[in-house]
């Protein structure tokens, strides 16, 4: 594969990409680099750096990209360099690989089995003609390829086993770029968004989270409701979003989401990933009565009016607030009304739901509290889709079997000499494996036991 | 009886057992060796039981799940697991003095995780981003990871100081096995953690798209994986450059444990989001 032009631009530029000295550069800098978007909070607010920083960090910063460093280009220039690095060097080395695996009769030399340390020797007190059967169906039992020689003074048996685990490397670097191509699919044809959508709404867009641009889906989607519940120390237990997908206003998929547990349609899928109160559409109002000490129940509706008993006016439900603050405390879910006496001018009141007693300060007619809200919740709900992931789980499986193979497994070659003795047969087993040589001297001795057993 | 009392008493089996390992090294004694394996045998059945009861607990408190799910619970995890990987290398090398370098660790993961005032070892039901078969297989394979590296960096503080002294060394080195055993040994416990650590990001990356649809986001304690992974990585290329064996290579894998333990302990100090070991 090695272009022919000796001395060429492009064979040095070969050469440099076949080095595993670039490698080691290349995997060092990633790992230093990598380091500073953990110290410095990625894709935060402009103003927040500034703040932080200070006038010249911030500039040095920006000027290299260190607000967004996974994703700009010296980043993935690094990226692209490993990867060029990756394959030329595993084409380069390839056809020679290939030569080794692919053989039909993969060459012994006696000699070189002869001079190894590596070996195990016994005399068997059977005869050689007997041992020949014998010893190969033994051998065959353990190794994949057999093959027997006459070497003149006797008889040898040539094994192998594992030649194809010579490839595992390959499947291990195969797989990197694999897990590249499959995040380059996904930043090309995928996209990430998100969509909050309160109980009984329907949404047909998503706003992306990278540009904050708005997207049409091919499909709406529906809240039918949004469930939290918790654990008695309080912590959450369960967040679970009742949707509807509708196609032309149709309902076609209905699935209650949780997290860990999305929802997949059309390549796109749907993510639990927030939630939140909204102001809750009736309300359950106790009005006590200073003068006649009646108590009224009253349900009213956002922005509804309703008459007051005994002559007192109307009042009106006009917001609801997450937190409320006065005098420096804040008093959690309120709502805020509007009372409205038969003369003069509404005023505001406010009825924060944990404190009922609270209208009693205003010192009125009646004394408003709430009595019951029904919650009433929106689902934030993430939308992405990412046609690359396939690619990169495929990645995930090959690196994960190309290792193991890589690591553990080994071509294994065995030779077993027998040459015949005035009493019996001298044996003598050697093998060679091409790493992991400590487990080839087990196999040998384990080999020899069973012949001599 | 209930797990904590067990795991905090193996916290002291392994005490002893390292105190054990360092003296038959020191002073020579068979004996004391013998008996520290032995200790440390009773210690792993110890801790295994620990384990399962905690399992049970957590089942009879009404919120069942394995033993996994907070940093309390993977450092009881990482000490099993290391303890376990430590005793098969010991009889397949039949030396104990590595054991004076790797069963302190042991002890230090279970005392950190039962004396320390910030980790809370009571059973805690999960929240539900943590409810995720996912978060077995990523927690199981990292840590198994993370054990084997543990032991690496062990073997390589053996393996700088054999070199020390030149080969030979003092009467004390004279125990260690030779330096090609540790740094075959060294290689072995990296290509087996690498494989693992692989295994432990991949199933995390699996599990965070299965629960927020990225399977990277490059979060602090998902970038320091991917540093611990690079840097290990190096160290399985280097032994490919010539002047790059022996000495270099142990420092690599110091270098590389340094990085796993960042990226366990040290990640909560930065800024981001991972939602476990909070
Ligand atoms: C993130 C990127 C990479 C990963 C995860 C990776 C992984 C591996 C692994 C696991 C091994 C086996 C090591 C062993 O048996 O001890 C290996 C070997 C090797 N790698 Fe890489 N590698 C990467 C990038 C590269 C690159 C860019 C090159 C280009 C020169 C390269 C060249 C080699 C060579 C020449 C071998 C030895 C193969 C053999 O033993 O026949 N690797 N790599």
């Amino acid at each position: 594969m090695k272009p022919n032009t000796s001395n060429s631009v492009l064979e040095k530029t070969w050469d440099f990409f076949s080095s595993v000295r670039l490698t080691v550069v290349l995997l060092l800098t990633l790992a230093a680099t990598s380091i500073i978007g953990t110290l410095v909070p990625q894709n935060a607010s402009p103003a927040e750096y500034f703040q932080t920083y200070g006038p010249f960090l911030f500039r040095l910063f920006s000027l290299l990209d260190i607000f967004d460093m996974y994703h700009c280009w010296w980043f993935q220039l690094l990226l692209l360099l490993l990867t060029a690095n990756i394959l030329i060097c595993s084409l380069n080395r390839l056809s020679g690989t290939w030569k080794i695996v692919f053989v039909k009769n993969p060459p012994f030399v006696l000699e070189r089995f002869r001079k190894l340390e590596n070996k195990a020797v016994f005399t068997d007190s059977r005869p050689l003609d007997t041992l020949k059967d014998l010893y190969v169906s033994k051998v065959k039992r353990r190794f994949r390829y057999v093959r027997t020689e006459e070497t003149g003074k006797g008889f040898c048996i040539f094994a192998e086993k594992g030649r194809w685990t010579r490839l595992g490397v390959y499947a291990v670097h195969f797989s990197v770029v694999l897990l590249l191509i499959g995040a380059l699919i996904g930043s090309f044809f995928g996209f990430e968004g998100f969509v909050t959508l309160g109980e009984g709404e329907t949404e047909q867009h998503v706003r992306l989270r990278k540009t904050g641009a708005v997207i049409p889906l091919d499909f709406a989607i529906r809240c039918d409701a949004f469930h939290v519940s918790f654990y008695e120390s309080g912590s959450p237990k369960e967040y679970r979003s009742d949707l509807t997908i509708l196609e032309g206003g149709k309902p076609v998929l209905k699935k209650s989401i949780r997290v860990n547990d999305p929802l997949h349609y059309k390549g796109v899928s749907i993510f639990q990933s927030s939630y939140g109160r909204l102001p809750p559409r009736r309300i359950t109002l106790k009005l006590l009565s200073t003068e006649t000490k009646m108590e009224y129940i009253k349900e009213v509706s956002a922005g509804q009016r309703i008459d007051l008993p005994e002559g007192a006016g109307a009042f009106v439900y006009q917001d609801f607030k997450t937190r409320y603050p006065f005098r420096g405390q804040n008093l959690g879910e309120t709502v805020i009304g509007s009372l409205v006496p038969p003369q003069g001018s509404a005023r505001e009141i406010v009825l924060p739901l944990r404190f009922p007693g609270f209208d009693r300060m205003r010192k009125g007619a009646f004394v408003f509290s709430v009595q019951r809200v029904t919650p009433r919740y929106y689902t934030g709900l993430q939308v992405s889709k990412d046609p690359g992931v396939w690619v990169v789980y495929t990645g995930f499986i090959v690196m994960l079997i190309g290792c193991y193979i890589t690591f553990f497994m080994s071509h294994k070659r065995l030779c077993i000499e027998l040459t015949p003795r005035s009493k019996g047969t001298r044996v003598q087993v050697s093998g060679t494996a091409n790493k992991n040589k400590l487990s080839m001297e087990a196999v040998i001795d384990k080999m020899a036991k069973d012949l001599a057993a | 009886m209930s797990s904590s009392l067990i795991l905090s008493v193996i916290t002291f089996v392994y005490g002893f057992s390292a105190i054990l390992y360092v003296a038959a090294w020191v002073f020579k004694k068979d004996a004391i060796g013998k008996t520290a394996t032995w200790i440390t045998l009773m210690g792993i059945a110890a801790h295994t039981a620990g384990i399962l009861l905690r399992w049970v607990e957590s089942y009879r408190l009404g919120i069942g799940h394995a033993p996994l799910s907070n940093m309390y619970e993977s450092l009881i995890f990482f000490s099993w697991i290391l303890t376990l990987i430590y005793l098969i290398v010991e009889r397949a090398n039949k030396n104990r003095v590595v054991g004076a370098f790797v069963a302190p660790i042991a002890f230090l993961a279970m005392a950190y995780a039962s004396l320390s005032p910030n980790i809370n070892d009571r059973i805690q039901p999960l929240v539900p981003a943590l409810k995720s078969n996912w978060l077995i297989a990523h927690v199981v394979t990292s840590f198994i990871g993370y054990a084997a590296f543990g032991i690496a960096f062990g073997i390589s503080i053996m393996y700088l100081l054999k070199q020390r002294e030149g080969g030979s060394g003092g009467r004390l080195l004279a125990l260690f096995p030779e330096a090609r055993v540790l740094e075959a040994l060294n290689h072995q416990m990296v290509m087996f953690g690498f494989l693992f650590l692989s295994g432990g990001i991949i199933t995390g990356a699996v599990w965070a798209n299965s629960a927020w649809g990225t399977y990277w986001s490059w979060d602090p304690k998902e970038t320091w994986s991917l540093i611990t992974w690079f840097i290990y990585a190096t160290l399985l290329h280097a032994r490919l450059m010539r002047g790059w064996r022996g000495k270099r290579l142990a420092y690599i894998s110091i270098i590389g444990f340094g990085a796993v333990l960042f990226t366990y302990f040290g990640v909560n100090l930065l800024p981001g989001l991972h939602s476990y070991g909070k």
